[in-house]
Formats: C-alpha cells, structure tokens, sequence
C-alpha cells in the first residue's frame, strides 16, 4: 500500500507538472503593454510554487512508503518536534509568500494606482443584459449626458445607452456594439452598468474588472497588436451571461480614424 | 489498560456532571453562554452600523449630471422614542431588581420564602418592555403618517431595520421573562429560575445598552 | 468497560431518555445530535454531487434532454450551480466535520457528560434541519431556484425582475441562510462554552486533542461571521421585498426602472466576505485537526510540533477576518486597499504551510499503518497541497486580472475546500465508525472507495487549472459562444468523464457505511490502539459518555512509541507511565 501511494501520489505530480511546463494549455498570448509583466510574473510564481509543489508531495509519497510499518522491531522516533525547524520554514515560508506579492507591486501600480495619461483614447463601455455598448464621445471629446429614463435596449445604439439628444455634447458621441481602438495608444475606458454587475473581460489583453451599476470606474490599457480580440463577460449576470460578448477591433491610427469619421458621418 | 479504582483521586470536578452542578457552577456557566451568544449578537448590530456609516457617506452616480451625488437626508425622529427609552430604562431597573432578589432566594437557607407580600418586579419588567414595544410601533405609525415609510430613504430604512431588529430581540426576551414567570408555576427548583432571570436579566440590560447605542447613533451620526 | 484512571463513582443525576421520541428525534444527547447532523450532511451531499453531475452533462452535452428532468435551460443551469453552491458549502462542509462528529466527540475527547447546553444543541440542529427543507423548498415553487450564484451578488438577487428563479425561490434561498446562520450561532456557543468550562481534571488546553482546538476555534469563527451573513441577508430580504435600496442603485432592467436608487452592490459584497473569507476556514479547519490526530495514531508518534499546530490554527483563525477583500479585487474596490488585503492573504498561507510541514514530519520516522482513515488523511495533505499551491496566484491582484472568475478559482477551492474537507468526512467516518456503532467499515471496500476518490477527484480538477489558464469562464451554461473556448472542450468532456466515475465510486462508501452498521467485524473499545479519551469508554458510549466516572487525564493526547513504556501508546488517563513531553 506504501508503494502504491508513492506510485499514484508520484504520477499525478509528474504528470500534471509536465502538462505545466509543456504549456499545452496556457495564458491566451498577449497583445497589451501589460502583458509581458503580467506573463513574466506569472512564470516567476509558477516555478516558485512548482518547486514547493513537486517537494511537497515527493516527500509525502517517500515518506509514506519509506516509513511503513515492516516489522514490529523498528520502533518509531520519538519526539515532540523540533522548534528550529519551525522558526526556519516559518520565516522562509514567509519570505517566499510576502516576497513574492511586493515583487508584484509595480505592475499592480502602473495598472491600478496611476489613471490613464491625458491624450489617451477615451471609451465608455455599457454592460447590459447581455451586450455591451461601446460610446466615443466625438471630436468634442466630451461625453454627452445619458438619462435612465430614456434607455430602451431594445431600439440600439444610443437609445440602449440612454443618450440624451437635448444636451449638446450628445450631438457628436458614436455608440457601436464592436470596439475599435488605435494600436499602440492608450485607451481609458470609463466602465458602467446598467441593471446588474457586469465584468469587462479581454483575456488578450490581461485586462478585467467590474462594471458596476452605480458606479463610473476609470481604468487603461495599451494594445500593441492588431487584430480581433474577443471579449467576454466575467460577472454572472443572469440567464445570457454565456452569450455576453463582444468584439474588440484593434487596428493602425489610420484606419481607427476612418472607421470614426464613417461613424460621425452616419448620424447626419 | 489498568483499571484504578484502587487509586481513585477524589479531586475530579463536581461540575463536569449535571446532576452534580452545584449552583454557583451552573450559573458561571449559564452566565459564560450567554456572554458568549451575546458576541454574536453584537457582530449582527456592528454590521448594520458599518451599513449604516458606509450608506451615509456614499456618494451615487447620478446620469443625469454625470457626476457622484450624495443622497443621505436624516429623517426626524419623533419625540415618542425619548419616551420609550425612559420606559425601557425603567424596564432595566426593574429587572435588575428582580434578579438580585431571585439570586438571594436562591442562595438562602430557607429558599422556599412565599412571594405574596413581595413587589413583582419580574411581572413589572415584562410590563414595561411590552409598553416600550408598543411604543415603538406607535413610533413606527407616526413616522409613517409624516411620510417616513421604510423605503423612502435609506435614514428612515436604517431607522425602521435598527428600530426592527432591536425589538425583535427584546421581544424575544419578554417571551423568556414569561418563562420565567411560568416556572415558579411548574414549581421547578429555584436554583432553575434563578439562573433562568439571571440569564435574562443580563441579556435585557443589553439590549438596553444596545438600544442606547441605535438611538445615539440616529441622533447623534446624522 | 471504562479504563484508566478514574475518580470513582458517581451516582448517575439524570437517567436515559426512553421514548423514540425522546431518545431519537428531540433528543438531548449530543451523541445523537451529531448523528442527525451527519445523516443531514449525508443527504445534502448526494443532493450537492447529483446538481453537479448534471452541470457537467449539461457542459459537454448541452442539447441532451434527460430522463425525469428534461431539457436544462440556461437558466436552470445556473440554478443548478448556485444550490450546488449553498448546499455544499453550508449543509456539507459547515454541517458534518462541525455539527457532526463535533458534536459527537467534543465532549467526550474533553472528558464532559455532553454539551453545555443540551437544549440548545436540540434546537440548534432542528433549526439547521428546517433551513435545508426551506432551501429544497426553492426548487419547487413558482420560477424554481435561484440563479445567482452561492455568492449572491446584488442587483442581481435583489431584483425580481432580472430572471426566472429570482422570486419566490430567491427568498426562499435567503431565509434558509438566515435560518442557518441563527443554527449555526446557536452551535457556536454550546461548542466554546463546553470547551472552556467543561475539560475534565487534568485536561488543560495544551493538552487537548487538534480535533478539539480545531472545533473550538472554528466555532470562534463562526460566532464573529454567521452574525455578518445574517444581517446581510436580512438587508437582502428587504431590497427585495421592502422597496428598501440598501444594496441596489438606481438601475434599469430590460428598459424598465427599477424602484431602487443609491444603493452599493459593492456593501453586500463587503459584508458577504467578511462572513465568507473566516467562512472557508470553518470548512476546513476541523478537518486539518483530525489530520494531526490521524497521522499521529497511524503513524504511532506524536504529532511533530503540537504548540506550533495550535498557534499556526490560531493565526489562521485571525487572520481569516483580514483577508476578505482578496474575493474583490476586480470588483470595484480602492486598488490599495486591494495590495493590503493581498499582503494579508499572502501572510495567512505561511501558518498553512507550517501545518503541512508538521504533518509530513509527523510521518517522517514514523510506524505507519495503512488503515482507510490513514489513507484518507494521507490523501487530505496531498489535497491540501495541491488546493494551497494554487492560493498565492490568486493572493496577487496583477495574477488575478487574468485568473478571477476562470476555473482556475473553481480549483483552488474545490481542491483545498471541497475535496480536502470531504476527505476529512470520509476520514471521520472510518475513524469513528467503531466507536459509534460497534463494528469496522469493510477495509477492502474502504481502499477502493479511497482509489476511485483520490484520483478520480485529481482528474476533474486538475484539468481545471488548465482550463482557467486557457481563460475559460465560470458559471458559464454552456460554451459555445465564444470562439476562443472551442477548443477547450475535449478537455471539459475529460473532466465530465471523470466526474462520472468518482461520483460512482462514492456508492461503495454508501453501500459500506449502512452495509457495516449491520454485518461488520465486530470492533473492541479502542480498535486502532489510540490513546484519547473516546477509546478509554464502552462502545458505544453510554448516556453519559463515561458511565457514571470523571476521567483524570495526566498525559498529552499523542503519547505513542514513548521510550520504556510498555506499549507503544499511552492513554491520556494512564497515570503510572510518566511521559516526556507535557
């Protein structure tokens, strides 16, 4: 029985260490400025605590075999510890973990702490049961004001935001359900929800949080690749959650221009 | 395996055994019990005060102007709670006086002393804390007649909850009052009522503090 | 036949109970309200594992319509997932290893008659059972059962309106928390007054066994959290139901305003946590205690560095109340608050390391013996190693962007919570069998059951760290929206597979705990040769759990293999072998 927890404790160790490290399924790869920190201190925890996991339970499969009960004459070590051994791995334990969190400080700063710098592109991302909308406030770069009285889901655009057409900033804001940014600039997006929490996902992009009813919260990333990037939803949200997605359309400064002043042209 | 009854040690605790309990024994530990439950109590008012500090300071994101407005408007209390309070003071009082008398009883010699010629201070507390409670539903009318109903805002929703939730409490110690009370019927030992009131005579003294407390902070944290 | 050191004979105060009613329903005995607790446990259980297997159906085979239960509509996939949830969470993991063998063992590992206060212990159990009934209830009524998740995050559970099930089945679902919180305070208080009053002569504190610390501090813990979940639920009840807006702004749902305005969805989340955070460690505390005793017995050697295991429980138990903001960092939260919450989830796993350490120390060296509740409490460490590793990713909020909500999160906590404590409950059980009822579980279908568990439960969620890496989001009804989760789906079939065979191997425990109350080998007082004070007494025990003695207790709980002594372990009641230690 000893050999056999060895065996089985052993195996399942190996094997899912190897999957790990032969990253069959991994991060999906990652087109922000954050990324390459996020991904690299991810792997700085990963070895970390692989080591710590593979010792652990290479121990506790040596040590169950290695001790089993053989025959009657071996007695059993005595004693009650060893406060050493305690005091050591408590405060090595202790580097490691503590160690570890305020290796990752800065890049939780520059994602968190700092708001976006000024000339970054302004977005304000609406979730909704189960779409998000996306608004740019126009060449006057401000938004416009929404009223919840007049959100009506179910006409699109900007009756789904709730735009209202009296106040004059409202006359040049652009509400689309596909996201489109210029690379490599920085994009503020400016996250609300309207009935029920939402989460503003893009796996891409190392980027999530909230969107809260109630709530405006300010948050910045800065893609660095073209392409298409989906984006998900990742607050339970009610029965269409599976189905809240979007699109996020990163692509050169020109092309974001164009696709901006099409936009501006439709509403005359 | 040794069976010892050849060194038997007669220094063994009288109170790990019901029977054996004497009274001084059964009342630390009833008295332990309740302390205990009353930490639990606490931490159900210490998070409808960390709601309540949280709501009063918490600005809301108006669309409309598409800023963060604040939204806490303190409804006015009427004077009727002041009055309770007094009542429910005067409840405490009474309590404490019919406890300290039980507990005599319990400990005198001649433990079987009538009770006809004596106040009834037990009785007199079950009358006022219902009086307060009666009370405090009067409060809850006149505030809903100006308009105060528990969904107006959130200062008349803390009001009506904290208000709520305190006389659920005390009401469940009027109903253990009355147990009391029903147990010098059933002729019980009297070490089983005093311990009964003791119990309940710290648990009303209590919710007399804690309702201190919700009316300072109402008043007081506006 | 009680042995050992005892302080003579005392005449029994109260006699046994005689009516069924008396003696099985509305008892007083603590030994029989742990029973209720644990068959309680027991059926919540295969309720709990039976949701779950349908959610996995329903993930691989989304279109497939099941016998007696039809088509699963999204939305009666996530009512599955949140009664999952609450069933689990609350009537398993906070039911059996505390309510139960708690219950059943507390009083008498400390030398007492039974629980401080036998009525309240009676009704704290009644109540727990009516809650069950309540939530069961949910399914049954008009929109069914809930759908927002065991966490029940506002606005969504404070708007009747935002989807089926979020009526009548919401409240429901609130007034079952409600009810079990005010069980579970109940409980908590009986289990604390016990443990400091009650200790019979010579059991100090330091001298109590793990199991005994660990349902001491977890009761700790459930004093100062069930009291926050249950105001929360009653600000919940009102949202609901009052108009009230404690934790609802002003929103619009589908175009229609609702009622509400100026509430903070983010003040449920606080206070749910609060309670939610020392909640998990309640889960798991009392059967990281029965860890230790278990290597301790099997391997015939004290457990290596007692003192440390109480401060390291201590700790956890502190710190536990530190910790909460760690489930919010994407929620909305100050991102400082967020780094100190981190540096305090990072701190709580050293005190978690320190206890692994002690329990493979305690192996090391040691004489160990095979038993199924050794092969239980072997797997629980490589459970609990494997759920814990995943824990410091997840303590890192810049780890967290790309980690929160995905089935890496799923891991974690079934690894460390769900199948670790569950381990601990099967563990108990064999542990514990002989001296409930007299006779041993069947050993070879016991070995089974473990295989079929053990590494049935590494295949379903181990593949979850993969897929969470891979992005793929939770309590998600099915995944075929998505591009980017397409190929994600062999993986899932796997993990489906998986959890058909493990949960079929759960039927052999089933068959072998009722099959062995009737046919097993019949088991003398002290079967594993152990030396607390439950194995010093008749089996089962009496009414008053010693016979009519006091225990003298005069050696520590772990006293095996002392040099000189003439067996290799030493009762905690035998006062003529002197051991070294305490």
């Amino acid at each position: 029985m000893g050999l056999a927890l060895l065996l089985v404790i052993w195996l399942i160790t190996f094997i899912s260490t190897f999957i790990f490290l032969a990253k069959i399924w991994w991060l999906p790869t990652g087109a922000s400025a954050a990324a390459a920190g996020i991904d690299h201190h991810f792997t700085i925890t990963f070895i970390l605590m692989g080591i710590v996991f593979v010792a652990a339970q290479v121990f506790l499969g040596l040590f169950v075999w290695k001790y089993r009960e053989q025959n009657s004459s071996r007695k059993a070590l005595y004693t009650h510890g060893n406060n050493t051994m305690e005091i050591a791995w408590t405060v090595l334990t202790a580097v490691l973990f503590i160690g570890l969190n305020w290796a990752s400080k800065p890049l939780w700063a520059s994602e968190r702490f700092d708001p976006a710098k000024s000339g970054a592109v302004q977005v304000e991302v609406t979730g909704m049961q189960f779409q998000w909308y996306f608004r740019y406030p126009g060449p006057d770069g401000k938004f416009g004001a929404t009223k919840p009285e007049l959100i009506d889901p179910s006409a699109g655009g900007e009756s789904a935001v709730g735009l209202d057409p009296a106040d004059p900033a409202s006359k040049d804001d652009v509400v689309t359900g596909t996201m489109y940014v210029p690379v490599n600039r920085e994009v503020e997006v400016i996250l609300r929800a309207h009935d029920v929490i939402h989460s503003f996902f893009i796996p891409s992009m190392r980027f999530k949080q909230d969107a809260v009813p109630g709530l405006a919260i300010h948050m910045h990333f800065t893609p660095i690749a073209t392409g298409d990037y989906e984006i998900a939803c990742a607050e339970l949200c009610g029965l269409g959650h599976y189905k809240m997605h979007g699109m996020l359309k990163v692509v050169s400064q020109k092309e974001y221009d164009k696709w901006l002043a099409a936009r501006e042209a439709e509403k005359q | 395996m040794q069976e010892s009854t050849s060194t038997v040690s007669l220094g063994h605790r009288e109170d790990s055994w019901h029977g054996e309990l004497n009274f001084d024994s059964r009342l630390r530990r009833a008295r332990l019990g309740l302390v205990i439950g009353l930490i639990g109590v606490l931490m159900i008012f210490i998070s409808f005060t960390s709601a309540y500090i949280v709501r009063q300071g918490l600005p809301t994101f108006d669309p409309a102007t598409n800023t963060l407005v604040r939204d806490w408007f303190s409804v006015r209390l009427p004077n009727l709670l002041f009055l309770n309070t007094i009542v429910l003071l005067l409840s405490t009082g009474s309590m404490e006086l019919a406890r300290r008398r039980t507990l005599r009883d319990a400990k005198s010699a001649d433990a079987a002393l009538s009770a006809d010629s004596r106040i009834p201070w037990l009785a007199s507390t079950v009358l006022l804390g219902l009086s307060f409670l009666v009370g405090q539903w009067t409060v809850w009318r006149e505030l809903a007649a100006s308009g105060f109903y528990i969904s107006t805002n959130p200062s008349s929703s803390f009001a009506y909850l904290l208000t709520g939730m305190h006389g659920a409490h005390l009401l469940g110690g009027i109903f253990a009052l009355l147990a009391a009370g029903a147990v010098t019927l059933v002729r019980r030992p009297i070490e089983f009522r005093a311990v009964l009131v003791d119990i309940v005579g710290w648990y009303w003294h209590f919710m007399t503090v804690l309702w201190v407390y919700i009316l300072c902070l109402l008043e007081l944290a506006r | 036949m009680a042995t050992g050191e005892f302080a003579g004979h005392i005449p029994h105060a109260h006699a046994a109970p005689q009516s069924f009613i008396r003696k099985w329903v509305f008892s007083l005995d603590h030994k029989v309200i742990g029973l209720q607790y644990y068959f309680l446990a027991l059926t919540a259980v295969f309720v709990g594992m039976f949701l779950s297997l349908l959610m996995r159906i329903h993930l691989v085979w989304p279109g497939v319509s099941l016998p007696l239960i039809g088509d699963i509509k999204p939305e009666t996939y996530l009512s599955l997932l949140t009664m999952h949830g609450t069933i689990m969470v609350f009537f398993v993991l906070t039911t059996a290893p505390q309510g139960g063998f708690g219950n059943y063992f507390l009083p008498i590992q400390i030398g007492a008659a039974d629980m401080a206060f036998p009525v309240l212990n009676m009704l704290s159990f009644w109540v727990t059972f009516v809650a069950f009934l309540v939530l069961i209830a949910a399914f049954f009524v008009a929109g069914g059962a809930p759908l927002h998740g065991w966490t029940g995050y506002p606005p969504l559970s404070a708007l009747q309106s935002a989807g089926p099930g979020e009526g009548l089945g919401a409240d429901l679902w609130v007034i079952s928390i409600a009810l079990f919180c005010i069980g579970a305070l109940m409980s908590a208080l009986n289990f604390i007054t016990t443990t400091l009053d009650m200790r019979a002569k010579g059991m100090s504190m330091m001298r109590m066994p793990l199991t005994c610390w660990a349902w001491f501090i977890t009761a700790i813990l459930g004093l100062l959290a069930f009291g926050v979940l249950f105001s929360a639920g009653i600000l919940l009840l009102l949202d609901r139901n009052a108009g009230t807006s404690f934790f609802v702004p002003l929103v619009t749902v589908n175009g229609t305003m609702a009622a509400h305005k100026g509430g903070s969805p983010l003040l449920w989340q606080h206070l749910f946590w609060f309670f939610g955070h020392p909640e998990v460690y309640i889960a798991i505390l009392p059967a990281m205690g029965l860890c230790s005793q278990l290597v301790s017995v099997f391997s015939r050697k004290p457990i290596f560095g007692y003192k440390a295991m109480v401060y390291a429980m201590l700790s956890i138990g502190i710190l536990g109340f530190m910790v909460w903001g760690h489930h919010m960092f994407m929620s909305g939260i100050s991102p400082y608050t967020a780094f100190g919450m981190s540096v305090m989830t990072m701190a709580i796993g050293v005190p978690s390391a320190i206890k692994t350490f002690n329990w493979i120390g305690t192996l090391w060296g040691g004489k160990i013996r095979f038993t199924p509740p050794m092969l239980f409490a072997i797997g629980f460490v490589s459970l609990f190693v494997t759920g814990g590793i995943s824990g410091p990713f997840l303590a890192q909020p810049v780890l967290d962007i790309p980690l929160h909500e995905t089935f890496f999160v799923i891991a974690h906590f079934h690894l460390i919570m769900g199948v670790a404590s569950i381990f601990g409950i099967f563990a108990a059980t064999y542990y514990w069998f002989p001296k409930m009822f007299g006779r041993m579980m069947n050993e070879r279908m016991a070995r089974l059951h473990f295989w079929f568990s053990f590494v049935g439960t590494y295949a379903i969620f181990m593949p979850m760290h993969y897929t969470g890496m891979a992005a793929l989001l939770r309590r998600y009804s099915q995944y075929t929206e998505l591009a980017y989760m397409h190929s994600l789906a062999p993986l899932n079939k796997f993990i489906t597979y998986a959890a058909f065979i493990t949960i079929a191997g759960q039927f052999i425990f089933l068959f072998n705990l009722f099959w062995s109350m009737k046919r097993g080998e019949k088991a003398n007082d002290n079967p594993w040769e152990a030396t607390t004070l439950e194995w010093t007494t008749a089996t089962p025990p009496p009414h008053d759990n010693f016979g009519g003695l006091t225990p003298v207790v005069y050696n520590g709980p772990y006293e095996y293999s002392v040099p000189g002594a003439p067996q290799d372990y030493l009762m905690q009641t035998d006062a003529a072998t002197k051991a070294v230690g305490h």
